[in-house]
């Protein structure tokens, strides 16, 4: 239908600039129309309100912190080793960095699998996919204390590593381990149903299949939950608490002990002795969580997009 | 006697770039039903939603002109809400709320501030006989409305409509997605209820039209083409255009 | 040959599936196998129900904790689960296009943020506010209460925004046409449409609020012995573990497991009902 391709350079069709379109709603329309509705109004303003409060807690606690961190990020405060003076937050980034690697490297590939066998070959009404799923949802709304305590009985003491970074990255991709494999199912299913078609007709495998077409155009999405779970690995603390322990110095080996950034935070504030470095161990975390979290859901509308 | 429910005046109607109503001007009279027909696309649903103001919902929807309800300009000093409770209004799919029969019919009334449960029940059951579907639902008014066949979902939300005492009842295709038995009654329906109400239905259906309505206005492709009492547009449609739609020559 | 490592293959990812399986068992075991006897050394009832909670005397009653816990929770609720509700409604219907561009990415943001971040807020800024303008030394019930209603903001915002979401356009416009307001139409037709993922979103801020251990205790006071004011201090299960497992031993290391229990118990019984309320809103 001709007609209907909206023809811009017809003028007829563009409204005429000195029209005044009589459908506005004025803000004074409006004002009068709740006079006759106080009740609506009330509860416009209760909404208006809630939305302004979550605002400001948002922005006061971002903004305290930073007002308050960033005058005293000093460069003692990256200096290799720590001490009880300098309190250097260098050696838990190290070990941040160090934990977060470690907790991944265990963490995706048993992620990826699972997710791949739930999407790839499980038949619909699997008996073991119910149970897989069930056993990921009540992982994801276990709370880090007793993933704390599981490592700390566990890792820390059945299998006797001791307080080491090796037993926290161990908890810590058991926590994670729900995130990545419901971000990477989400990716696989995403992959449109042609290309594994596409694949097979030419006379692919399945392993082919999914190692060659599937993977490679689900890893976006797959990379933004690998990078959200490394948002919470960051962020953690009660989990590592008593499997990482608190030692504030870089490890050794994986069976040393080492604090991350995150419990350093935690330690510096209940000793209360310094608060200014603190406030700036505080802003270095936030800012590496945000960053982190913000690439994360960057990647995640880069998938929605394409 | 004047007879003109609603004048439309010059009406103008844009979405974005888009020229989708053209100049349009149109009287519609007190009880009785007026058809708008016409191929799908041609403004006749979006001519009906100007008439209480649904497309002020629509982003980019720039409307000029003039439209009067009993001489009174609907977009100019008049309140929004006032409108529709005046100008009823039925869809073309059913949607009844996910509350009981009774919640549903309620609901209105309630809107507008009746409170006493005498009134309500009196309101509901009133509204319920009008639409024709007492005898269906009296024993089953807590039941949730969702578990209703599609035809009386439709007839529930006519007396939904009918609860908060509109002058003016719009129902845009509301048999489109109804078996035939169901669309009987819908139309026997707005037969007796125009005794009381002024009655404005799309239809894409021209055999409905020439059952049930009075005038019929044939529109396309943004425009009015020709609109006048029923039977003289059907049997001698004044213009080419409407002819050939009418004798099935496109749409 | 090609055909074996197929099938092999195939098996070492079901092998990895069956991982969270795996963890879900050795987490009940362990927690379980280590709890348990402490409770039944203790006493089922003297553990759950005791008042007092003095190690060095070997008496271990957590209910001040699970009090404490119930308390917390509930603050957290109160406050943050209207702020929330109304937030998403807000986000959903109110908010201007350009706005939400800002607003949806905060409150990502609000979710990322550490609970340690969260706790040291609460210390330097919540606790000094409540201690000068409302009473007592400011480690309290109420201050934990502000604390995990803010953390709790997200969970309950995105949830009831998605659900918000779902509901069909057509019950707001058949609301509208009645001559409801927009106010009206969208608390009394969509709302009430929504209310079941509204409700999975509470639930899931309720776990969020009791498994919550940092923050809490670097606010909360930590006394253990039973709440005794809105601005008193006390102890919830998870601080209970963190704050003693460091010097535990023996029975006292045992009986803080049982903690763990209890709270573990706690979140699975939230889990389950968050399933069942989110299963019956899909089946409507």
């Amino acid at each position: 239908m001709a007609a209907f391709d909206s023809n811009v350079e017809n003028v007829e069709d563009i409204m005429p600039e000195d029209m005044e379109a009589i459908n506005k709603e004025t803000f004074k329309d409006r004002l009068a129309s709740y006079r006759r509705t106080p009740g609506s109004f009330l509860v416009m303003l209760l909404v208006v309100i809630a939305a302004g409060i979550t605002a400001a807690a948002l922005i006061f606690l971002v903004g305290y912190i930073l007002v308050n961190g960033v005058p005293y990020l000093s460069a003692s405060l990256f200096s290799w080793t720590y001490t009880s003076d300098n309190v250097s937050l260098m050696p838990a980034l190290i070990n941040t960095v160090i934990m977060a690697f470690m907790s991944l490297l265990m963490a995706v590939p048993f992620g990826i699998g699972a997710a791949i066998y739930l999407v790839e070959y499980a038949s619909k009404g699997n008996k073991l996919v119910k149970v897989v799923r069930i056993t990921a949802e009540t992982l994801t709304g276990i709370p880090s204390i007793v993933y704390g305590l599981f490592g700390m009985l566990f890792f820390v003491t059945a299998l006797h590593w001791r307080y080491s970074i090796l037993s926290g990255a161990c908890t810590l991709a058991i926590m994670v381990l729900p995130v990545i494999l419901r971000t990477t199912e989400e990716a696989l299913l995403a992959v449109p149903d042609s290309f594994r078609e596409g694949s097979f007709g030419l006379g692919a495998g399945k392993l082919r299949t999914i190692f060659r077409i599937i993977l490679p155009s689900a890893v976006p999405g797959i990379l933004s939950g690998i990078i959200l779970s490394t948002g919470r690995i960051v962020g953690e603390t009660a989990a590592l608490i008593y499997t990482a322990g608190t030692v504030a110095a870089i490890p050794s080996d994986v069976f040393s002990s080492g604090r991350t950034l995150a419990v350093h935070m935690y330690v510096l504030s209940n000793e209360g002795l310094h608060v200014n470095e603190a406030y700036a161990t505080a802003v270095v975390l936030l800012v590496l969580v945000i960053a982190i979290n913000a690439l994360s859901s960057f990647l995640a509308k880069k998938v929605q997009k394409s | 006697m004047d007879t003109t429910k609603i004048m439309i005046e010059d009406l103008d109607l844009y979405y974005g770039q888009f020229h989708a109503l053209k100049d349009m001007s149109l009287k519609i009279n007190k009880n009785e039903i007026t058809a708008f027909i016409g191929p799908s696309g041609c403004g006749k649903s979006t001519l009906l939603k100007s008439l209480n103001r649904m497309n002020d919902l629509v982003e980019g929807c720039k409307i000029t002109g003039k439209v009067t309800l009993d001489d009174e300009d609907i977009y100019r000093n008049m309140d929004v809400n006032l409108l529709r409770k005046r100008v009823g209004m039925v869809f073309q799919k059913p949607n009844p709320f996910p509350m009981s029969v009774y919640d549903n019919v309620a609901y209105g009334p309630r809107t507008h501030g009746i409170r006493s449960k005498a009134k309500l029940d009196a309101i509901v059951e009133d509204a319920l006989r009008k639409a024709a579907i007492w005898d269906e639902l009296k024993d089953r008014m807590k039941k949730s409305a969702l578990g209703l066949s599609g035809g009386q979902q439709q007839r529930l939300c006519i007396a939904r409509a009918l609860a908060v005492q509109p002058e003016v009842l719009l129902m845009d295709e509301p048999t489109s997605a109804l078996d035939p038995i169901s669309t009987t009654k819908i139309e026997e329906l707005a037969m007796e209820l125009k005794e009381e109400y002024t009655i404005v239905m799309v239809t894409h259906n021209m055999q409905q039209a020439t059952r049930i309505s009075d005038k019929t206005v044939f529109f396309l492709l943004g425009e009015i083409i020709e609109a006048g009492k029923t039977d003289e547009l059907f049997s001698m449609p004044q213009d080419k255009r409407t002819e050939d739609y009418i004798t099935g020559r496109f749409g | 040959m090609a055909k074996y490592k197929e099938k092999a293959m195939e098996y070492v990812f079901l092998a990895t599936a069956c991982i969270s399986i795996l963890a879900v068992a050795l987490i009940c075991f362990f927690l379980f196998a280590n709890g348990v006897p402490a409770m039944k050394e203790i006493g089922f009832a003297d553990f759950l129900l005791g008042v007092e909670w003095r190690p060095s005397n070997d008496v271990y009653g957590i209910f001040p904790m699970i009090l404490g816990s119930i308390y917390v929770t509930a603050g957290a609720i109160v406050i943050g689960v209207p702020i929330g509700l109304l937030t998403a409604v807000f986000m959903a219907r109110y908010c201007p296009a350009k706005l939400y561009k800002i607003f949806k990415p905060g409150i990502e943001l609000l979710a990322g943020i550490p609970s340690v971040v969260y706790g040291f807020f609460g210390m330097v800024v919540i606790v000094p506010f409540i201690r000068q303008n409302v009473g007592g030394n400011g480690s309290s019930i109420m201050a934990a209460s502000v604390l995990l209603g803010l953390m709790i903001l997200p969970t309950v915002i995105s949830q009831s925004e998605a659900s918000i979401r779902a509901v069909p356009e057509s019950y707001y416009e058949g609301s509208l046409a009645l001559g409801a307001t927009h106010e009206r139409s969208v608390f009394c037709s969509i709302l009430p449409a929504a209310k079941s993922g509204i409700f999975a979103g509470i639930i899931l801020g309720i776990g969020r609020a009791i498994g919550e251990t940092m923050a809490v205790i670097m606010v909360a006071g930590n006394q253990a012995r039973m709440p005794q004011g809105i601005l008193q201090g006390v102890r919830t299960l998870t601080a209970n573990i963190v704050i003693e497992m460091g010097y535990a031993q023996g029975l006292h290391r045992e009986a803080l497991i049982a903690t763990g229990v209890v709270l573990f118990v706690f979140i699975l019984i939230i889990n389950l009902s968050f399933s069942i309320v989110k299963m019956r809103g899909e089946r409507t």
